[in-house]
């Protein structure tokens, strides 16, 4: 499995209040959540996500277990996030939106081209390379179904 | 020796393992995306729907037509499928669990974050999203990696006029936010025999906000005492020496007390250094301090003053009030001129019953204080409840005790 995208870099500690805010949560229309998402930290982030790969800084997803955000993140077309650890809710969250996550100390700058290699366990940006903590094979597999519903329709 | 989490979970730390939950609940915020993801699993029924609570504590009352119909939809779905179901005043889904539900040695997982506080009681208690909560309600059974844990040694007493949210606040900023991501924190030490559920509770509640799974406590006589009160005969946990991969050791005679200012909970002042900023709002309430101990405690500082800055207090469940009615307590809060509201999370997350504009300054004995979190430009800065009442009747940050 392999997914790359444009970088867009984001700070340490990110909280899931950043990423879609309380006021915004009571609807069904996950359209209002991708286009309000990461509305507190810059209002532009929401237009520059389809086919990026978030590189953040750790503990990316801290706070509320809200799974908007990541339903957020994933409407607004986020291909990927990379960052040195997530908050744990958040973590079980994107994997079972399908969203690929990779746990490494990933330097580089925004709209650089990123790429992570499951198959491989590395991810790169221009020419640094990390390897990424390997996910679980539970994990991997939801992934590769596209998340958790489909993982489950495929093997009911 | 294993960890209460290795016991519970039954696996040696680092290893993942499906365990049947033995309680699971949503709240009116998480509920909603529980209910859509379980239907598109097609599953029928729910496995286990004794073991299924539905609380709403989030937005309550309703505030709108959207919200009023969201909650319409679950309401009428956990009614119709026998969910153990509490509506609007019945408070805050972690009080409610903790009020002679949750059970020492239990697997308890609620769609909140902090779900973190039942490991007060020597459970296995953690949040997930609402996708995870789906699939328990399907099947009754989740995964879990079985974390690491770090020990919490907490010695001596609690003094002057500092208290458990002191103490709270104090581990979280040594840990700092992510300081035990992925782990799990175990309070131990001479100082717990002394620490009554209420501070327990307090104390297990912001484990989150160093990225624990959970924070808990062995089940001793003050837990099984509590649990007796509501008809729960429950045994002790024999406490162990397991391996922690990290220790942290606490002085309680020490702790003095403090405010997190926004936007991190991990970044503390004493609160004499901050004195005098002015305030426009207070808040007293929430699963962090919303308990019959904190309220008693606001009502012993403002006994007799009158609060000079508006002053919210949201009771932490029904009991909770009612307590504080039969006492008299409740009068003296209402008389000292504060706005009790229903229990449940008042404006903690910024969404009804006390949001604050922009560039307000809210103290508050909840747990975040992040970017716009109770409001758009405002800010929250985090204490306990001395600190916040004295400071309620002083229009400004107060050092608690003094002479206001």
């Amino acid at each position: 499995m392999r997914v790359k995208g444009h970088a867009v870099c984001l700070p340490a500690d990110v909280d899931t209040d950043l990423i879609i805010a309380g006021r915004y949560l009571r609807t069904k229309d996950r359209n209002v959540w991708s286009a309000r998402v990461f509305e507190d930290l810059d209002p532009e982030l929401a237009g520059k996500l389809r086919g990026a790969v978030i590189v953040a800084g750790k503990n990316f997803g801290c706070g509320s277990s809200r799974e908007q955000a990541a339903v957020a993140l994933k409407g607004a077309g986020v291909a990927g996030i990379v960052a040195p650890t997530f908050a744990r809710i958040f973590f079980r969250n994107a994997i079972n939106l399908g969203i690929p996550l990779a746990e490494a100390d990933l330097p580089c700058h925004s709209g650089e081209q990123v790429i992570i290699d499951f198959t491989s366990g590395i991810v790169e940006a221009g020419s640094c390379i990390r390897n990424i903590t390997p996910l679980s094979p539970r994990m991997l597999e939801i992934l590769a179904a596209g998340g958790l519903v489909e993982h489950w329709r495929q093997h009911r | 020796m294993t960890t209460l989490s290795e016991r519970i979970l039954g696996a040696p730390a680092g290893a993942y393992v499906d365990c049947m939950v033995d309680q699971a609940y949503v709240h009116d915020g998480t509920g909603v995306l529980t209910l859509e993801t379980w239907k598109a699993l097609e599953c029928g029924e729910i496995a286990f729907p004794d073991r299924i609570s539905v609380l709403f504590d989030h937005i309550i009352p309703a505030n709108n037509s959207i919200t009023a119909d969201l909650q319409r939809e679950l309401r009428n779905f956990a009614c119709s499928h026998d969910l153990c179901f509490s509506d609007i005043g019945g408070g805050i889904c972690h009080q409610l669990m903790g009020e002679g539900k949750v059970l020492p040695g239990e697997i308890v997982v609620g769609a909140d974050s902090h779900t973190c506080t039942l490991g007060a009681f020597g459970a296995f208690a953690t949040g997930v999203g609402a996708t995870d909560m789906a699939a328990i309600w399907a099947t009754g059974s989740t995964w879990f990696r079985v974390p690491e844990s770090i020990g919490i040694f907490l010695s001596g007493r609690l003094c002057g006029d500092a208290e458990a949210k002191d103490l709270a606040l104090t581990y979280v900023s040594r840990l700092g936010m992510d300081g035990a991501t992925y782990h799990a924190l175990e309070f131990v030490g001479d100082a717990i025999p002394h620490l009554s559920m209420d501070s327990r509770f307090t104390l297990s509640n912001l484990a989150v906000e160093t990225g624990a799974k959970t924070g808990m406590f062995y089940a001793d006589a003050v837990t099984c005492g509590y649990l007796e009160s509501f008809g729960k005969t429950t045994k002790p946990q024999e406490p162990a020496s397991p391996h922690y991969t990290q220790e942290l050791g606490f002085e309680l005679e020490d702790i003095v007390p403090v405010i997190a200012v926004p936007p991190r909970v991990d970044t503390l002042r004493p609160v004499a250094d901050l004195c005098g900023i002015p305030l426009d709002q207070v808040f007293i309430g929430t699963c962090t301090n919303g308990r019959y101990e904190d309220l008693s405690r606001l009502a012993s500082i403002i006994r007799g003053g009158k609060v000079r800055t508006r002053t919210i207090v949201a009771p932490a469940s029904r009991a909770v009030l009612e307590e504080a009615a039969r006492t008299g307590i409740l009068s003296d809060i209402i008389t000292a001129g504060c706005t009790v509201i229903p229990p449940g999370c008042g404006p903690c997350l910024g969404a009804h019953m006390g949001v604050i504009g922009e560039g307000e300054v809210c103290l508050s004995t909840s747990n975040r204080n992040f970017i716009n979190r109770m409001g758009i430009g405002g800010d929250v800065y985090l204490s306990s409840v001395s600190t916040a009442a004295a400071s309620a009747l002083a229009g400004e940050i107060t050092v608690p005790g003094g002479n206001v």
